[in-house]
Formats: C-alpha cells, sequence, structure tokens
C-alpha cells in the first residue's frame, strides 16, 4: 500500500454500519450549524492529518512476544467457538488454524507486561485523537498471509508498523480517520505470517435518541388507595384507622387486619420516624431513584412512624451509606418531576 | 477421489446462528477482550445497539468455510476480509463463495470470494487464496484453467 489516500477504504461504500440501523434524526439537526461545525471540522482536520501522516513508517511495536507459544489447548478453544472440525488442527501432526495469525500476538487482557507491546509512538498516535474526540475503535479490515504452518511449540515474535493513516473519512458510524498497521509474524525466527489489520478511530455519530429524562414509575392509585394519594396531594401522610377497633393501617387496605372491620377514618401523620431497617440498591440502576440522577445506588427504608405504623420510602439529606436502623427521620415531600410527588424521610439533624 | 475445480464453481451456502455464547466465545478464543465484544451494556454506551462480533472470529469463520469445502489437506495462503454491517446476537449469517480463479502449478491454487449476509446487510466481503490438495494427500484435484471470458462475475 503506497499512500493514504490512493488506496483508502471507501467507508461510505463499505465501512462499518454500526450506527446504520438506528434513525439519524440527530445527525440531520439544524443545517446553519451543521454547515458552522463542518468547516471548523475541515479546518481542524487539515491540522489533525499533517500530525498523524508524521506516524506512517513509525513502530507500533518492536520485537513483540507472543505470551504463549502455539498450543493445543488454545488451538482447541479457537476451533470450538468457531465451530472448524478440521482434522488438520487435531492430533499429532496438527497445526494450528492459519486465522489465528493475529490471536498468537495478542496481549490479552492483562496487555503485553514485558514492554514489547504497543510503541510510543503508536501510544502517542491514539493520545492525539483521543485528545481530538475520536474515541471509538472499530475494525473493518483484515488481511493475512500465511508463509508456513505454525505447529504447537512454535515460539512468536512480531513486529508492527503504521503503514498509513487516511484522511479524516465520514462514516455511517462518525467521522474519523482509518489507521493500518502491518505485522510481521515469525516464528522460532523464520517468516511465518503478515497481518495487515486496519481500525476506525472515530467520533461516534450523534447518538440519535435523546435520552430519556428518568422518572420513577407510577403509583397504581384504585378506589382503596386514592385516599392515600389525595392526602399526599395535600402534603399530608393519613394513616387509615379501623372505627371499630382503632387499629391504625398503613399501606391502605380495604379491611381490618386486626378484626376485619370494613369501615374507617383517617389520621394524618405527624410527621416523625426512625429508620426500621434498610437496604440499598446497587444493581440494577436506576437514575430516576437516584439522588443525582446519575444511576448510583441509593437507600431504600423502611420507616416506623411516631404512631407505629411503617411505609416503604426513600431517605434523604444523608448518602446512601449513612443510613442506620434507629435514624431519626422527618416527613417531607418531594416532587420527582412535574407529575409525581412523593412521601419520604429526611435524616434529622444530627442523625 | 477426483475433484474439479473450476471458475465460476459455487460453493454450497453456510448458515451460521449468530448466538451471543459464539461472539463472545469468538472474541476470548481470539484474546480480543474489547468490552463491546461481550459486555452489552458498555456497547450500547458506545453507541451500539448490542455486543457485535470481531472481526478475527469472522475471519476465523471465513477460513473455516474455504477449508470445510476444499477439504482437510487444502491450505490457506491468504485471507483478506472488510467488514460492513455488524454481526448482532440472534442474527444469522449466511456464507457464501465462488471461485475467481484456479492456477495449475505445483501446488495449485485457488481464489475464492467469499461473502456473508445478515439481517441488515453485508457483514463480509473477502478474498482467500487456497493450496488445494494435490496427489499423496488424499485427493487429487483436476483444475480447469479459465479461458478468455470465462471468468466467473
Amino acid at each position: 500500500m503506497s499512500g493514504a489516500g490512493g488506496e483508502g477504504p471507501r467507508a461510505g461504500a463499505a465501512g462499518p454500519r454500526v450506527g446504520a440501523v438506528g434513525p439519524r434524526s440527530g445527525a440531520e439537526g439544524t443545517r446553519a450549524g451543521a454547515d458552522a461545525s463542518r468547516s471548523a471540522e475541515t479546518a481542524e482536520r487539515d491540522e489533525l492529518f499533517a500530525q498523524l501522516r508524521a506516524y506512517e513508517g513509525r513502530a507500533a511495536a518492536t520485537a513483540g512476544r507472543g505470551k504463549d507459544p502455539v498450543n493445543e489447548p488454545m488451538i482447541r478453544h479457537w476451533c470450538e467457538a468457531v465451530g472448524d472440525a478440521s482434522p488438520a488442527y487435531r492430533g499429532p501432526d496438527a497445526v494450528a488454524p492459519p486465522t489465528m495469525l493475529q490471536a498468537w500476538t495478542m496481549g490479552g487482557l492483562s496487555g503485553h507486561t514485558d514492554g514489547t507491546g504497543r510503541s510510543a509512538a503508536y501510544d502517542e498516535m491514539f493520545a492525539l485523537l483521543d485528545g481530538a474526540g475520536y474515541t471509538s475503535v472499530v475494525a473493518t479490515d483484515c488481511e493475512q498471509e500465511y508463509l508456513r504452518p505454525l505447529r504447537p511449540g512454535d515460539r512468536i515474535t512480531f513486529d508492527t508498523v503504521i503503514e498509513s493513516v487516511s484522511p479524516r473519512k465520514t462514516t455511517k458510524l462518525g467521522t474519523g480517520y482509518f489507521v493500518t498497521t502491518r505485522t510481521d509474524v515469525r516464528a522460532d525466527g523464520e517468516p511465518a505470517g503478515t497481518h495487515r489489520f486496519r481500525i476506525l478511530k472515530y467520533r461516534p455519530a450523534q447518538r440519535t435518541e435523546a435520552p430519556e429524562s428518568a422518572r420513577r414509575p407510577r403509583p397504581v392509585i384504585n378506589r382503596d388507595n386514592s385516599g392515600f394519594w389525595a392526602g399526599v396531594a395535600e402534603h399530608r401522610l393519613l394513616i387509615q384507622r379501623c372505627t371499630d377497633c382503632a387499629t391504625l393501617r398503613l399501606p391502605w387496605l380495604p379491611g381490618c387486619n386486626a378484626c376485619g372491620g370494613a369501615e374507617w377514618d383517617t389520621v394524618e401523620a405527624g410527621g416523625a420516624g426512625t429508620v426500621f431497617s434498610h437496604v440499598v440498591m446497587h444493581h440494577p440502576s436506576f437514575p430516576a431513584f437516584a439522588p443525582d440522577g446519575d444511576g448510583g445506588p441509593y437507600a431504600v427504608a423502611l420507616v416506623e412512624l411516631a404512631e407505629g405504623v411503617r411505609i416503604v420510602s426513600n431517605v434523604i439529606g444523608v448518602p446512601y451509606d449513612k443510613v442506620r436502623v434507629g435514624m431519626p427521620v422527618h416527613l417531607e415531600f418531594l416532587r420527582t418531576d412535574p407529575d409525581l410527588e412523593l412521601p419520604v424521610f429526611r435524616a434529622s439533624e444530627g442523625g | 477421489m477426483t475433484r474439479a475445480y473450476r471458475v465460476g464453481d459455487q460453493l454450497p451456502p453456510l448458515e451460521i446462528p449468530l448466538t451471543r455464547t459464539l461472539i463472545v466465545a469468538g472474541a476470548i478464543a481470539s484474546r480480543d477482550y474489547q468490552d463491546v465484544h461481550h459486555d452489552a451494556e458498555s456497547a450500547r454506551e458506545k453507541g451500539s445497539p448490542d455486543i457485535f462480533m470481531n472481526i478475527l472470529t469472522t475471519n476465523g469463520l471465513v477460513g473455516r468455510y474455504i477449508t470445510d469445502h476444499f477439504g482437510p489437506s487444502a491450505v490457506l495462503r491468504k485471507v483478506a476480509i472488510r467488514l460492513g454491517a455488524p454481526n448482532y446476537p440472534g442474527d444469522v449469517m449466511r456464507l457464501t463463495g465462488h471461485i475467481t480463479d484456479v492456477r495449475a502449478g505445483e501446488p495449485a491454487e485457488a481464489t475464492v470470494q467469499v461473502t456473508g449476509d445478515n439481517g441488515i446487510g453485508r457483514h463480509v466481503t473477502g478474498t482467500v487464496t487456497v493450496v488445494l490438495p494435490h496427489e499423496g494427500e488424499g485427493a487429487t484435484t483436476t483444475i480447469a484453467l479459465p479461458q478468455k471470458g470465462a471468468r466467473a462475475t
């Protein structure tokens, strides 16, 4: 490949299309804004491309060493994964599937820890791209040539060079630069194959759907509990009281658990209570419940009111991990969104 | 056993169900721990609707498709692929191929054009050069040399 321009990948035609499945309304924003940003990006492209181009021909990895020699277990795992039952990859004369070529050079979960992995130049180039907002990566092309079979026991070494960087391209995924590297792989010092790899380092296209504002679930209001929610609307926490035996009950129920009486009236809670029990929800994340809306952990408490009944609610005013059993709390009403107000409990001063 | 390979020969299609397990197993077997290949939540944060197959797994599947057809004594010489529509879980990829070139000689070689289509489009286009089995390896290959104008389109 001679230059970045001549054989540059045709992203629009065959580039990756991760983003292609969704509507693109976000990208079709106001025309004036789009034009303004386009001209700004053109200027930026020239400058960044010139910087990136300086890395062409520089080493991305020098004298890299495969972390493991070619080995039967990794060959078997590969064959199992891709469903390859070829007898060529089994038994005493087994060779590795040629398409595993790159796998023998991979740093894996811990990366290359012997300093032979990425070169400083490669890291620098990536830092430039990351710094300019081209933070995402997708592989687009892989071209491998195999010069000799790899057999269990072969020790792998490799050198990688940054072959080319494309001018800035706009793809369905977003805009970015194609970076092509070529890795020469050796087995026990002999050339075993070459691996040309092209990635798109890109700035993701604008997300299509505006993030739905987090809303708490709506209460189910029916004839048995509508009085409770009517009270909440007036900032009164109403407790049901059986008119036969005077037992208080919360949550609201059609009849008395103590005597079975069907008649009731209400008592307004004074607002004082203590934390009877609590849990901290870590997962799954519900942004609507988190105090700062970021989906972090939040405390759910069973609060015992001074009147003796208990209610499940949130404790506010203290971090989720500072809620304690016995903590004194006081009733408040929290508007979580324009359509919903809920009784919650604030930890008392000094609590 | 004698096999004749001709320019224009179609390979039987191979349908690969794209299970989540295949995508994750392929990524890990190729030692690719990029989160977009195993962690759906992270993939969504990066703008992808789900995890998607890594290029090395596609490469392995294309290689398998060729050697499944030509037999275990056929040897891959070159595999060059380009990715398009991603392979997401729950889809099916249908690999098809046809021979675009055969070259007599020692050893004989064939070039196969491969495509893989999934439910949302063309996942992969590729060109594979394979060294064909010859006498003494269990199969005799007869090669029909291409004639002018006989190339498959």
